[in-house]
């Protein structure tokens, strides 16, 4: 039988490629100056769904809370081989933490027909891997963390296997679930050519605004509506027009997103500064290196 | 979700495990009696499971007033909705002001179901917990001995400070290691409250099949000296110099994230924000770059040794002693100095 999946990703700046480019003078990091990637457990969560679309048949559906350029992950799961795509984007949405965040999506989600969510373990911005738990929650479904693999899904029921740490645990539960997957559990697929070729110019209405008033700069307001209108119905009726939801169209209670619907407020950044130490080099001779252990052996740091 | 409050206890969540305490809420005691003691109020442990009521006494001596004791048979595994519902439950009747988590998988799995329910804040993968005043909004209101929530982001390149001023319970967890073991004063008394669990069947909807456990190939947190290997070791063969130089140390042999993921060696010896964090009286880098992921984990070192042929190597600003050269060369030199020495103080021994 078919399932049908519904895959949350985020566009992160990349934290682990930080070069000398993106560092400022005082030795703090600058943020914008950070490509912006594809969450990577985040793709392994599709690459997980997809499997499963090959094996069983289903429609998945990628979703993302973000700014425009978040389109670009969208599309790159349409090239992998996603069926639909949904941007929330609304600049209430900012500043929310991980409780604002799970509850604009889970307005997003219910809206959605599915049999299980899924999503990366965690990002590699915030680093907290609580989105995914939290939505769970609040759509009321069993969670199951920490997925490295698929072991059976049959009828409605799944088992998968956890990692915990220093072990596994398979574990069996009634559809609908929520997975987290981690980065152990599978190599994401390329994007296909032909789907490239098919969806490269999927937008979103958002990204047609921009281009139409960047390729019309004198034009009024409601020529500038009119020829986005024009274009977005021309995608959709190409199948090309990404979904664009804000928290409106989303029903959402303001109250519980961004800023007031954050618990968890920032207080203070320090930036971590690389700073010089007393140090000593020590020559990579045989002497240089006798020496060195000496003088621990000496002060008894080593016995 | 609960109503801020002063007088609410600091919790610790005593996360076990087949009846044996994690180091987790051992570790976390120490600070969470700092911060008890600095807000005036109790600090308590909340303890489900079932038949475990003997860990009770342990949590006592490691620095608790009280303990929450949840026993039912539906507790005796783990599981999401189960464990959350009981904590929920706890937290509604009791109000804590803090309620403080592991930051193992269990605690990962866990805290954010709770604070989803609760509506609460939740920082993750705390180092740091400390009580402050923040002051908030236009009209500068004054937030008092509010729980500072300090953590690495951003992959590590920044501290944050984190706090929630207007949702209870404050919610944090802290990683494995960030936080010594406290020692045990056997002579400390505390409270035993026991709760009934409102538990059925369906709030265990998993059903495990199958577990296995295997118990951890190295105590990184307690050795004294630690050699480390990073991706510059070039392959798992080489990674022999490793053990080797560990070995005539009588040290722990250990490896950045980089380092596990080629497969130079099990993930058991990681050190760094996503493995284990480690307080060694020496830390030997050995072609490790030193990104701050790895930093986070053993910057405390007391003395650092590095070895890496590029001097530019960020591992070179906290080091003790650098040594640029190739580690193929280098960590032979390093085993033979050790052995001399030995030979010269103790005699020939045996290898």
């Amino acid at each position: 039988m078919p399932y049908n999946c519904v895959v949350l990703i985020k566009q992160v700046p990349d934290t682990k490629r930080i070069t000398g480019e993106a560092m400022n003078e005082d030795g703090t990091v600058n943020r914008s100056a950070l490509p912006a990637i594809f969450n990577p457990e985040d793709l392994n969560a599709l690459e997980l769904a997809l499997q499963i679309k090959d094996q069983f048949g289903g429609r998945i559906t990628v979703i993302t809370m973000g700014l425009p350029a978040a389109a670009a992950i969208l599309r790159d799961s349409l090239y992998r081989g996603a069926d639909d795509a949904v941007l929330i984007t609304d600049i209430r949405c900012a500043a929310s933490d991980t409780l604002a965040t799970s509850y604009i999506i889970s307005c997003a989600v219910k809206k959605l027909d599915y049999d299980i969510v899924l999503c990366g373990r965690q990002a590699i911005d915030g680093d907290t891997a609580q989105v995914g738990p939290q939505l769970a929650e609040k759509l009321d479904i069993t969670q199951i963390t920490y997925v490295e693999q698929l072991s059976e899904l049959k009828d409605k029921t799944i088992t998968a296997r956890r990692n915990i740490g220093n072990g596994w645990q398979q574990v069996t539960a009634k559809l609908p679930v929520l997975l987290t997957v981690t980065g152990e559990a599978n190599e994401s697929r390329v994007a296909a050519a032909k789907k490239i070729m098919k969806y490269k110019n999927a937008r979103a209405p958002v990204e047609v605004r921009q281009r139409i008033k960047a390729e019309n700069p004198d034009a009024d307001e409601a020529t500038v509506n009119e020829l986005v209108k024009q274009h977005c119905d021309r995608l959709a009726g190409e199948g090309l027009l990404i979904k664009q939801w804000d928290l409106d169209y989303l029903q959402a209670d303001l109250n519980w997103c961004g800023r007031s619907g954050s618990p968890t407020k920032v207080h203070r950044i320090q930036s971590v500064v690389l700073a010089a130490k007393e140090s000593k080099v020590v020559e990579p001779t045989e002497k240089g290196i006798s020496d060195m252990v000496h003088e621990l052996i000496k002060d008894k740091t080593i016995a | 979700m609960i109503d801020v409050n002063r007088e609410g206890e600091v919790w610790v969540f005593a996360e076990q495990h087949n009846g044996q305490l994690d180091d987790t809420p051992i570790e976390l005691m120490s600070k969470a009696r700092h911060l008890a003691d600095t807000l005036g109020v109790k600090l308590a442990a909340a303890l489900l499971g079932d038949g475990v009521k003997d860990l009770a006494a342990k949590l006592i001596h490691y620095g608790a007033d009280k303990i929450y004791l949840v026993e039912h048979p539906l507790l005796t595994s783990y599981q999401t909705n189960s464990y959350a519902k009981v904590i929920f439950d706890l937290i509604h009747k009791y109000e804590p002001q803090i309620v403080l988590y592991g930051a193992t998988i269990t605690g990962r799995d866990l805290a954010p179901r709770i604070a989803s329910a609760a509506k609460a804040g939740l920082t993750a993968d705390c180092t740091d917990l400390q009580i402050g005043d923040h002051k908030a909004g236009s009209d500068n209101e004054l937030h008092k001995n509010l729980l500072f929530q300090v953590r690495p982001a951003f992959g590590g390149n920044i501290i944050a400070t984190i706090i929630n001023y207007d949702r209870w319970p404050q919610m944090a967890t802290v990683r494995e290691g960030v936080m010594p073991l406290p020692a045990p004063d056997g002579k400390r008394k505390g409270e035993i409250v026991t709760e009934q669990a409102q538990l059925s069947q369906k709030d265990l909807p998993l059903e495990i099949l199958a577990e296995h456990k295997r118990p951890r190939k190295v105590n990184l947190k307690t050795a004294r000296v630690i050699v480390a290997g990073g991706a510059g070791v070039g392959s798992r063969d080489n990674f022999k110099l490793i053990w080797d130089l560990a070995n005539c140390l009588g040290a722990a042999p250990a490896a950045t994230r980089a380092a596990v993921d080629l497969g130079f060696i099990d993930s058991d010896h990681q050190v760094g924000q996503t493995g284990t964090t480690v307080r060694p009286t020496l830390y030997i880098a050995v072609g490790i770059s030193g990104a701050i992921q790895h930093q986070a984990g053993m910057s405390q070192s007391q003395k650092i040794i590095a070895v890496n042929n590029d001097p530019d190597a960020p591992i070179f600003q906290i080091a003790h002693y650098k040594i640029v050269g190739d580690l193929s060369e280098v960590v032979p030199k390093m085993i033979k100095a050790i052995r001399e020495k030995d030979v010269n103080q103790n005699g020939p021994r045996e290898n």
